[in-house]
């Protein structure tokens, strides 16, 4: 049964591959099914792999796949090898099913797009690269995909490369600002990697356990914060969140898909996978936490802000992922994945949902120009209300769950985690509140869009609803107390003790509390308009402007990394390479050729000179080797 | 039982030259193309026999052959191969029909001669590479030098004769230091024999200055930081075939030398400056890559980034461990595959716009697909996207780095980053965006024909080739580079039990 986990590979590969010859001569609807199909079978594959894992004692829960050597020098070695355990069949179901649904979706949404031969052939593509990622059985081959996803998120990003608004200017900008940004987490990544079998040895996962016991703490840290460094560009975390709001400029299935669902969390798995690691270098744990919720709170507090459905739902995720990464960070990593699960639910369906109202409002998400759609649109409605409520963390909806997770773990370990986490999810039920409340209820804001909004069709809302579905229920996976999620990780992830009882409590006491009052905030605020939130607000007034252009963090960057960078290039190229080494080499070639007017003189033609200073020259030699040398 | 040629070596070096004669031989101008092809796949058909008579995990030289040449002075015509050449010179007879091919289509003038002296450059490569005797590297080595020169000033742009010029007194004044140091190892080893020098230890005094002459050489040749200002301007100048082959292969001539000559027969020399070296090596990467950011035109741009590519080799040959020379050995056909298929992209695109600026160039994209999905595949092995070859190279090159000086490593990592800045600016510029220039329009611009694709789809392969199964490369790598490094470590420890022999009873004892 495992022996047949190259098909959940060849399925999108063997996509990609038809798309990319034959698709030019077959009609959208017939790619896009064949795209769906490719990530569906793949879903099939996985879920096979995890019954074949059910079926076998917990302890023996890890099965390596070994295609062939991949790389061999001496000591060093890296097969091309998957690895088939719990935590990576549950990556590779939500990559392929959650894949497979916004597949379908795209059918619809990209009717209209006469470069739909690429969109599905990048799109089977990032699949492929996300499972190598994902089921790799060492770091080098995770790399692999973990660069791969980069790449099919740099050629989605900037899909319309042509393309420019106000918003986002170019497109392709985009695309290019995401690929570095991330080149500076893979940075740290390349280092890690050398860090790591420099110091242990070995870079298969499998064989760390043992060895990472002779590491130093230290060492552990180091190699733990350059992970950490990875971990913050691929999962847009503090300082390298940057690129994930201008993402956005990508088609809206792909926001879904790879900016929400699958690709930004592979940092977070990627922790989680080397777990074993960061409990030796236990220090860096902590610095992840911090960045985890300080990225929360940072994100949320634009979201709140942000004018652009997308752009709300892109630092959302951003705060979202700050809270996996907080969890991983605490070391409770079963909450991570878990809150990486639910969210891939529930975002990929706000995405999608956005996706529709822009479907039919040909590409308007600004909320100035939105309002009341819930009439016209009632599934798009419905669904997003599920979403939203799951990511405000309304009780019993997936999202309360695994937020509460990650809060109560937090009040048991560090108050000070707790507390900036709460202020971050009362600031999340307020947005995303906002989101649904100025979207779809309401009056309509511009007459002229409301009369040519429409329902989307049926392959764009069916995948809604399925995933409305999920938002509701993947709670029951990992249900306080009962913790079934956790128990089937405890061959990746080990044991962890569980906080007490009073504090599990009152952790989920709080989060039912704050998650009301936000949405009542929310309620009163843009709804209901009331005077007294308002009045209540008016003191954080004097930070609208900073927050309306993300703390200014952008041009930050641009003021003290960016310029300098290319100042020095341009100096280098401009002045220091042709004038001071250039002129120095040509400077050089005058005075020999100088030298060589002068010396032209010797060469009188006689041959009797050439040959006495020829002598002259043996004699030297042999003067040099005989009595000196 | 595979087929087997006697003289193979020699077979395959002087084919070319063979060619060359014929080729100013016969009478029309498309013969003299055709036979030129021919010559070139010819040879590329009988190099594969190395791969497929290839005696598997041995380390030493394959295929010898000898004869002595001047015997007063003990010169011979030795030729041989191992694992750290045998890609070279599979390399070179691989590129070469691409570039001839490619001038095909696009050179006109004076064709017959163009070809000759591409051949003639065909076997001046691979004579340095197969050699065995120093003399008769350096006759290679020095004899590459004039068909390139002819190559670059005849055939070359506007500033050809500038180029050509200082291409020649450059390299040619770096190697006649070696000239110089090839006398006072003879005269201190009493041999020209390449194998026999590695294993003989020589007095530090002969190292010294032996190592710096050989260095200064294959420093200009390579190009290291600071000795590369010439390469950019060959590179603007010359003809795109003579670019994919100036990058390509006569690059490798000075890093093959570093790793065949300097580094392996003068052991202690190479120790004592080793830092320098990897210290050039690296300023090379970042300086070479940030450069490259700010170039207008593409041809320099991916001139400098061969300054940047070149410092990973270096730094691969610099650490002299298994991991950094394989890697380096791999890099260099690495850089070989994907700088070439730059050159050649780039020379695709100024045949049809007779111009390489960026600044006239964008939204290729929508005009010219194929041609533009090939060009993000090719930056991208060039940027060492894993999966594709480049990575593979850098990647085991760091590992040895850091095992030499752990600062080397991080800033050779660095510019893994700014590769992927210079070469998606790059991109952008060129594919990206709106088509502001209606030469740029699908109308008037053509995408790849069959005979084109024929070019860039075989080192399109390759790039998956050695980025997914880089060990049908490294077993062959291997063997050769861990012997030459014991062989390397033995001299060394030889010469510190000689000079301090309490020292080395001690450690015996221990």
């Amino acid at each position: 049964m495992f022996d047949s986990v190259w098909l959940l590979f060849a399925f999108p590969a063997l996509g990609a591959l038809l798309i990319l010859f034959v698709g030019q001569r077959l009609s959208q609807k017939v790619v896009g099914w064949l795209a769906a199909a490719a990530v569906a079978g793949s879903f099939l594959v996985a879920l096979t792999l995890w019954l074949g894992l059910l079926g076998l004692p917990a302890a023996e829960r890890s099965v390596t796949v070994t295609w062939w050597d991949w790389m061999r020098i001496g000591s060093f070695h890296v097969p091309a090898a998957v690895l088939i355990d719990p935590l990576s069949v549950i990556m590779a179901m939500v990559v392929t099913g959650v894949g497979a649904l916004i597949h379908i979706y795209s059918i619809g949404y990209m009717d209209h797009e006469p470069r739909y031969q690429r969109f599905f052939f990048y799109l089977n593509f990032f699949i492929l690269a996300m499972l190598t990622l994902v089921m790799s059985n060492n770091f080098v081959g995770m790399f692999v995909g973990w660069e791969g996803v980069g790449l099919a998120s740099f050629l989605l990003i900037g899909f319309w490369f042509d393309k420019k608004d106000d918003l986002y200017g170019w497109y392709a900008d985009c695309g290019k600002k995401a690929f570095i940004v991330n080149r500076v987490g893979d940075f740290g990544m390349i280092l890690a990697m050398i860090l790591l079998w420099s110091t242990v040895g070995t870079l298969i996962f499998s064989e760390l356990g043992e060895a990472v016991h002779s590491l130093a703490p230290a060492t552990a840290s180091a190699i733990c914060l350059l992970l950490l460094l990875g971990a913050t560009g691929k999962s847009a975390q503090i300082p390298l969140y940057v690129w994930l709001p201008d993402a956005m400029a990508g088609p809206t299935p792909v926001s879904a898909l790879i900016h929400a669902a699958t690709m930004v969390t592979a940092g977070i798995y990627m922790i989680i996978r080397t777990n074993l690691l960061w409990h030796v270098g236990a220090a860096a744990g902590d610095v992840a936490a911090w960045i985890g919720v300080l990225t929360a709170l940072l994100a949320a507090t634009i979201a709140l802000v942000q004018t652009d459905l997308k752009k709300i739902l892109a630092y959302s995720t951003v705060s979202q992922l700050g809270f996996m990464l907080a969890a991983a960070g605490m070391a409770v990593y079963g909450a991570a994945l878990f809150h990486l699960v639910t969210h891939a639910f529930f975002k990929a369906l706000l995405f999608l949902a956005a996706g529709s109202v822009m479907h039919a409002t040909h590409g308007v998400l600004d909320l100035k120009r939105l309002g009341g759609l819930k009439d016209k649109m009632p599934a798009t409605y419905r669904t997003f209300v599920v979403g939203a409520a799951a990511l405000a963390g309304v009780p019993l909806l997936s999202g309360f769950f695994s937020k509460d997770a990650i809060l109560v773990a937090a009040l048991d370990k560090n108050i000070g985690l707790y507390l900036v986490g709460a202020v971050t999810a009362l600031l999340t039920a307020v947005y995303s509140f906002r989101a649904v409340f100025v979207t779809f209820h309401g009056k309509p804001r511009d007459k002229h869009l409301y009369e040519h909004v429409h329902e989307s069709p049926r392959v764009m809302t069916a995948p809604l609803w399925i995933l409305a579905f999920f938002s509701l229920a993947a709670g029951l996976i990992n249900l306080p107390f009962i913790l079934t999620l956790d128990s089937w990780l405890k061959p990746v992830i080990g044991e962890h003790e569980h906080p007490a009882l009073v504090v599990e409590l009152l952790g989920i006491l709080l989060s039912v509390v704050i998650a009301v009052l936000g949405i009542l905030i929310a309620r009163a605020r843009y709804l209901t308009k009331e005077g007294w939130v308002e009045r209540l607000v008016q003191p954080l007034a004097v930070l609208q402007p900073l927050v309306e252009h993300r703390w200014y963090v952008d041009e930050l960057y641009s003021l003290l990394v960016v310029s300098p960078i290319q100042g020095i290039s341009g100096w280098f190229a401009r002045f220091f390479d042709p004038k001071v080494i250039d002129g120095a080499v040509n400077s050089v070639g005058g005075v020999i050729s100088d030298a060589g007017e002068a010396v032209r003189k010797l060469q009188n033609g006689a041959i009797p000179t050439y040959a006495f200073s020829l002598l002259l020259g043996v004699v030297v030699v042999l003067f040099y080797f005989l009595f000196v040398g | 039982m595979a087929l087997s040629i006697p003289y193979l070596l020699t077979v395959i070096t002087f084919l070319p030259l063979v060619g060359a004669v014929l080729v100013t031989l016969v009478p029309s101008d498309g013969t003299k193309k055709w036979l030129a092809l021919a010559t070139t796949g010819g040879t590329f058909l009988v190099s594969l026999l190395l791969w497929t008579n290839w005696q598997q995990g041995e380390a030493g030289m394959q295929f010898v052959e000898e004869a002595v040449w001047f015997a007063p002075l003990g010169v011979r015509y030795a030729l041989g191969v191992d694992g750290i050449s045998l890609f070279l010179v599979l390399l070179t007879t691989f590129l070469m029909p691409i570039a001839v091919y490619f001038s095909m289509l696009y050179v006109h003038k004076r064709i017959g001669a163009y070809m000759a002296l591409m051949l003639l450059l065909e076997t001046s490569m691979l004579g340095v590479f197969l050699s065995l005797d120093l003399v008769l590297f350096f006759v290679f080595f020095e004899a590459s030098l004039i068909p390139m020169y002819f190559l670059i000033g005849e055939w070359g742009g506007q500033n050809r004769v500038y180029a050509a010029v200082k291409f020649f007194l450059y390299t040619f004044a770096g190697s006649a230091l070696m000239v110089v140091a090839l006398l006072i190892v003879y005269f201190s080893a009493g041999t020209f024999d390449i194998v026999a020098l590695q294993k003989t230890p020589l007095p530090l005094a002969v190292q010294t200055w032996a190592f710096l002459a050989f260095s200064l050489a294959f420093a200009v040749k390579t190009p290291l930081f600071p000795f590369h200002t010439w390469l950019p301007d060959a590179h603007v100048q010359a003809p795109t075939a003579g670019s994919i082959i100036l990058a390509g292969v006569l690059l490798k001539m000075g890093t093959y030398g570093f790793l065949r000559l300097a580094m392996p027969i003068f052991p202690q020399a190479a120790e004592q400056y080793g830092p320098l070296l990897g210290t050039l090596a690296v300023v090379g990467i970042l300086y070479g890559a940030l450069v490259a950011l700010v170039q207008k035109d593409l041809k320099s741009l991916v001139a400098y980034s061969s300054v940047a590519h070149l410092g990973y080799v270096m730094l691969g040959v610099v650490s002299m461990n298994a991991q950094g020379v394989s890697g380096a050995v791999l890099q260099m056909v690495n850089h070989g595959l994907s700088t070439g298929a730059l050159f050649l992209m780039v020379g695709l695109l100024y045949e049809r716009r007779h111009t390489r600026l960026l600044s006239e160039f964008g939204g290729l994209w929508a005009s010219v697909p194929v041609y533009t999905g090939l060009f993000l595949v090719v930056a991208m092995s060039s940027a060492g996207l894993p999966g594709l070859n480049g990575f593979v190279g850098e990647f085991t090159i760091m590992l040895g780095a850091y095992s030499y000086s752990p600062v080397f490593a991080v800033l050779a990592a660095a510019g893994v980053i700014l590769a992927a800045w210079y070469l998606l600016t790059a991109f952008r510029k060129l594919a990206q965006g709106p088509i502001t220039n209606p030469a740029n329009d699908k109308a008037n611009l053509k995408d790849l024909n069959a005979g084109e694709l024929a070019m860039v789809l075989p080192l399109v392969l390759l790039f998956f080739v050695i980025g997914l199964f880089p060990n049908l490369f490294f077993d062959k790598i291997n063997p050769s580079v861990e012997a030459m490094l014991a062989t390397r470590s033995a001299l060394i420890q030889q010469a510190t039990a000689e000079q301090m022999p309490a020292l080395a009873e001690t450690v015996e004892e221990q």
